[in-house]
């Protein structure tokens, strides 16, 4: 990387830091750009949904940030710190995994897929975490993840494996799963993209559950267009790895500027 | 000829003995299999491509040789380079690593068929690889890799008489001892495929239902 660090701060400061922020990044896959110079910063308990068309790179900024993929450059922030860097002889370098585990226990995300443990109960599935790597007392642990499962209405399939589950059910389950870690950041990715119509809500229920109680950070990326305005506090249209427009929910979606978020828009809901 | 039942009584407390260490060389060959088998399948996945290269290469040597070779080169070619061992230790080393190579592959594909999103949802979890493989994968991975692990536990034990060219005295060096001392082979020889019948069967009718058993246990289909 030939990339001049000693424009990127070694941390944020100052009254007002983001908890996330994205500075000049880049990721591509050989010769193919996904993302091309990316800058978007999340404040501290915001709700910003990512919306676009398939390819356009979304699900690539969520995943990036919990580090399943490598950025190609630029710096990711996280609570002031630098996720994918960290401080060497005055200037950022490339983090060690140490460092990148450190900054990534403050991140949480639930799947299209829930990936829940299917060797595991739901409780074990909660607990797995708080015990295993956080070295919580199983007693502890336990009464944290009943809590959440109580929260996402799922405290009497305790015991149940996720193969006696409907997708809704293991979906919320992943959601409790994700929380017992007490994240900072929640990232949803495509949360209800793999579920039958009609469990939708429940899955978007607790969603909603979330944004009201917590002081929870969350970046979500739907292809829900009515829980996107209905719960965002900011919304984001990508097109071709790029932000093409940014706007409030209202905003956004009534009187979209750009012509390509019209088209889009306009696609989305004659499908719909 | 004919079958001489008083003889076959007679003879009959040395198969027994015999059988117990049959018993012994493929169990402690197949300890040997299952352990050095998955250090030979993690060594493959480490991210050092010399390593994963090299190992790699070792199994695949293995695999492409014959088990009797390998038996002879420990057993004969070991002392030439002042490694002396005896034949139960030649034999097991031998046949424990031949068969290590050969789960090796099978536990790779047990860790293949691990879907990448549990791997992605470990991470999210922010568990550490090696926690990651002890509590995630592996115990996913066991199960599909059930079967495959059966077959060379059966296989390992129809190979045992194999260490009987070396000199351990299990089941077929018994055999061959009997046959000629008395130039009598039928009684001898018949025995021995009763024997591993009778042992072999049930070994793979239990796998079977240990596979099911481990697959309810765990809430899987």
């Amino acid at each position: 990387m030939t990339e001049d660090m000693s424009q990127y701060p070694l941390r944020l400061e100052g009254d007002n830091i983001p908890m996330v922020r994205f500075q000049n990044v880049r990721k591509s896959y050989g010769a193919l750009t996904v993302l091309d110079d990316l800058n978007l910063d999340v404040d501290a308990g915001e709700m910003v949904t990512i919306i676009g068309p398939s390819g356009s790179g979304k699900t690539t900024v969520l995943r990036m940030l919990m580090t399943l993929e490598t950025i190609n450059g630029g710096v990711i922030y996280v609570d002031g710190e630098p996720l994918t860097h960290m401080e060497k002889g005055g200037v950022l370098v490339p983090a060690n995994p140490a460092h990148i585990r450190r900054i990534r226990s403050k991140i949480g995300m639930c799947f299209q897929h829930f990936n829940l443990f299917p060797h595991m109960t739901a409780l074990q599935n909660c607990m797995e975490g708080p015990v295993q790597v956080l070295g919580l007392p199983r007693k502890e642990a336990e009464e944290r993840s009943m809590e959440l499962l109580q929260m996402v209405g799922m405290a009497d399939k305790r015991d149940q494996h996720p193969s006696r589950l409907s997708g809704g059910q293991q979906q919320r389950v992943a959601i409790a799963r994700a929380l017992a870690m007490r994240p900072k950041v929640m990232l949803f990715d495509e949360v209800t993209s793999a579920l039958d119509p009609e469990v939708i809500g429940e899955v978007t229920n607790v969603i909603r559950k979330l944004v009201d109680a917590h002081n929870l950070t969350m970046l979500m990326v739907t292809h829900q267009m009515g829980f996107a305005k209905d719960i965002s506090d900011r919304v984001c249209f990508f097109f071709n790895g790029a932000i093409e427009e940014q706007a409030a929910p209202s905003d956004l979606f009534e009187n979209p500027q750009r012509e390509r978020t019209q088209q889009f828009l306009n696609a989305v809901l004659e499908s719909n | 000829m004919e079958w001489r039942w008083d003889w076959t009584w007679e003879i009959l407390p040395r198969f027994i003995d015999a059988t117990g260490k049959t018993l012994m060389a493929a169990g402690g060959g197949y300890a040997i299999a299952v352990v050095l088998g998955l250090v030979l399948v993690l060594a493959q996945r480490t991210p050092y491509r010399i390593v994963t290269m090299c190992v790699r290469e070792v199994v695949e040597f293995i695999r492409s040789t014959p088990l009797l070779l390998q038996v002879f080169f420990v057993f004969y070619v070991g002392p030439q380079f002042g490694i002396n061992l005896s034949p139960w230790t030649s034999g097991l080393i031998a046949i424990g690593v031949h068969y290590a190579a050969y789960l090796s592959e099978v536990y790779r594909g047990g860790i293949e068929s691990v879907p990448k999103g549990q791997w992605e949802a470990a991470k999210a979890i922010n568990m550490p690889v090696t926690q990651t493989y002890r509590r995630i994968i592996i115990p996913q991975a066991l199960p599909p890799a059930i079967s495959g692990m059966g077959n060379y536990l059966v296989g390992i034990f129809k190979d045992t008489p194999m260490l009987s060219v070396i000199g351990v005295a299990e089941l077929m060096h018994t055999a061959n001892a009997v046959g000629a001392l008395n130039y009598r082979y039928l009684e001898p020889y018949t025995m021995v495929g009763v024997i591993f019948l009778a042992i072999s069967l049930p070994t793979a009718f239990l796998i079977t239902q240990f596979e099911k058993w481990v697959r309810r246990k765990m809430g899987m289909k």
